[in-house]
């Protein structure tokens, strides 16, 4: 006799079957052939995808992407982290506040947002003309790795904000005194209990920024102006343009398994189960 | 214990609001080096600010906190030779017992060696020798309650202070801890000052008791002298059960008592004044109908082990009678009080410092 509740379960389980696993089975399963003929029944299976995969152009792209993504996610940390301890320190009502004004850009689309971007950085946007005034004559940040990063940036603030928020948040304030009642400064407070109790919130931050990050191409795309391709743009690319979904399978799942991989690492880093909130691993 | 007029702690003229609202109004006294001192109050009279004051987490308005003759205001809490166990004991969820309690000599940057002999000796000292590794989050809550106070005890603080420590304890833990504390207090001989809301505590345990009410001190004394001399209703209801009632004092040594006359001892009181009559249900005396100063008949008899706990009405008013003597509701009795039993209090009983 199975309970109602399993019942329950049974059309997410649907859902996550022809939704998730039925397509990423595809997925692997695409990135072993070689130009198949479906209608003929002709299927080859080979490695050529993958070998294909490890030249040099595209490994650079890969590294490319990976940069970027690590110095994004860097630079979302570096901003977040302290003003989530920032907004910590303010009375609720404000907290509350502040969260939501860091939450509004959110409700924007987000590929409106970027196209938004493009404005401010083009060669007559605010941003020139206001480094005009500064004595920077004809800057024009639209197009660069600058734009790429700040679009990622930008984009994926709030993910990293967010948990890194939650995880201060849920800080028993008497942890900290009892820190400082033990004898321990600022720094040292901060060092010993304030970063390891926030940590599992860092990791998902950091993961949740890095993974949007690493596999965007929209935002390269538009911000970049083709000039920076990443993975994603690739992949985009041999799916749409050049129809070969073979090796865009292949692709996909090299960056999958990256992913997984860092995500993997972040686990180790966040070592054992902390009830601190705001993980997401 | 030897008198010891030396003070290690001296509380002056404190004030602390929250806002408008004043938490603190205007507190003094002084703690003795070696005492237990309690600080004994219902939720929200401010205890917690003061101890929070004392401990450097919160900063009086005026007034000032001298350790050992000189001011603590300007020291930091993390400098001050003061270690507090906090009340919902505050461990550090990411280390296991033994960093718990050796965080603070790690702050001390004291040798590996040092560090792992106090620590053994402490651990061994709250009974938990062997649980080093274990994770705080697995603990018992007497076991948490036990690493707080080796954490704490383990800098050998001057004073060290305890916020409502036993509260989330159950009943029998609590007793045992009480015992445990008042031990490793005489053992260490470092001052206590003890914050509670359960008076029971503090009588067991401490050398003094300070009760506060609306942020300021209703009476400081040793347990017995508080019992007995309340100083004003709030304390005498405070600690232990009271009868307190509106009466007339007529004249000195003379109070009216639901139109009954009372000789009583106290004095200096007006003519005619309306004051409060403390009587403690143990000291009432039951007589035979008629034969003592008011009767009455007997609403409820509760056996409570030690004794019965009666409960009289006389012409409306519900008194409080223990006694080890069985009665049975619907009696009639009378009773009687001695004159040195009752107490008579000023009527405004909030605004009353010793």
């Amino acid at each position: 006799m199975k309970s109602f509740k399993e019942y329950i379960a049974y059309p997410y389980g649907l859902w996550m079957l022809i939704f998730i696993a039925v397509p990423l089975l595809v997925v692997v399963w695409f990135s072993f052939l070689s130009n198949p003929d479906f209608k003929a029944g002709v299927y080859t299976f080979t490695l050529d995808n993958y070998q294909e995969f490890m030249d040099p152009v595209y490994l650079e792209l890969l590294y490319r992407s990976f940069l970027y993504a690590v110095i994004a996610t860097l630079i979302c940390f570096i901003i977040a982290y302290p003003l989530g301890n920032l907004i910590v320190s303010l009375p609720g009502h404000r907290q509350n506040l502040m969260i939501v004004l860091m939450i509004i850009p959110m409700w924007v689309n987000f590929l409106l947002r970027t196209y938004a971007w493009m404005v401010l950085l083009s060669g007559s946007g605010l941003i020139s003309q206001f480094l005009g005034l500064l004595g920077f004559q004809d800057v024009s940040l639209l197009y660069t790795q600058s734009a790429v990063i700040l679009g990622m940036v930008y984009n994926f603030f709030p993910y990293m904000l967010l948990p890194i928020y939650t995880a201060l948040k849920k800080i028993d304030p008497d942890l900290l005194r009892a820190a400082t009642d033990l004898g321990a400064n600022h720094f040292q407070m901060f060092i010993k209990i304030k970063v390891p109790l926030s940590l599992p919130g860092i990791v998902s931050g950091c993961m949740m920024v890095f993974m949007p990050a690493v596999s965007t191409f929209v935002i390269s795309n538009l911000l970049g102006g083709g000039k920076y391709m990443l993975v994603g743009n690739l992949i985009e690319q041999q799916f749409l343009t050049l129809n070969n979904w073979n090796f865009g399978s292949a692709i996909s799942m090299v960056l999958m398994t990256i992913i997984f991989l860092v995500l993997g690492i972040a686990r180790l880093i966040t070592g054992k189960e902390l009830d601190t909130g705001g993980q997401l691993l | 214990m030897k008198k010891n007029t030396e003070k290690i702690i001296q509380v002056k003229d404190l004030v602390k609001f929250y806002g408008d609202k004043t938490i603190i109004d205007g507190i003094n006294f002084h703690i003795r080096p070696n005492e237990f001192l309690t600080i004994l109050g219902p939720s929200g009279c401010g205890k917690t600010t003061l101890l929070r004051m004392i401990g450097g987490f919160e900063t009086p308005d005026t007034g000032d906190i001298l350790f050992e003759g000189k001011s603590l205001l300007t020291i930091p809490a993390n400098k001050r030779p003061i270690n507090t166990v906090f009340q919902k004991y505050a461990l550090f969820p990411h280390l296991n017992v033994y960093d718990n309690v050796a965080f603070g000599l790690k702050i001390q940057k004291k040798s590996k060696a040092e560090i792992d002999s106090l620590v053994q000796e402490m651990l061994r000292m709250v009974n938990l020798q062997g649980q080093e590794q274990r994770d705080v989050n697995s603990l018992s809550g007497g076991e948490q309650q036990r690493v707080a106070i080796a954490r704490a005890l383990v800098n050998h603080p001057q004073v060290l202070l305890l916020d409502e420590p036993l509260g989330a304890l159950d009943l029998k833990l609590r007793k045992n801890m009480q015992l445990e504390l008042k031990n490793l207090q005489k053992k260490t001989g470092i001052t206590f000052i003890y914050v509670t809301h359960d008076q029971e505590e503090a009588m067991t345990m401490s050398d003094t008791i300070i009760i506060m009410n609306r942020g300021r001190i209703q009476q400081i004394g040793s347990p017995v002298d508080i019992y007995n001399e309340p100083r004003n209703a709030f304390a005498a209801d405070f600690i232990g059960e009271s009868n307190i009632l509106d009466s007339i004092m007529l004249k000195d040594c003379l109070v009216k008592l639901q139109d009954v006359e009372f000789p009583c001892v106290d004095k200096g009181f007006g003519e005619n004044e309306a004051v409060l009559t403390v009587i403690r249900p143990e000291d009432i005396e039951i007589l035979p109908s008629g034969a003592g100063f008011l009767d009455g008949i007997i609403e409820s008899v509760t056996f409570l082990g030690m004794h019965y706990e009666i409960v009289m009405n006389c012409k409306g008013i519900n008194w409080l009678i223990h006694t080890t003597r069985e009665f049975f509701a619907d009696d009639q009795i009378s009773i009687h009080v001695d004159p040195n039993n009752i107490h008579i209090m000023k009527k405004e009983q909030d605004h009353e410092v010793i």
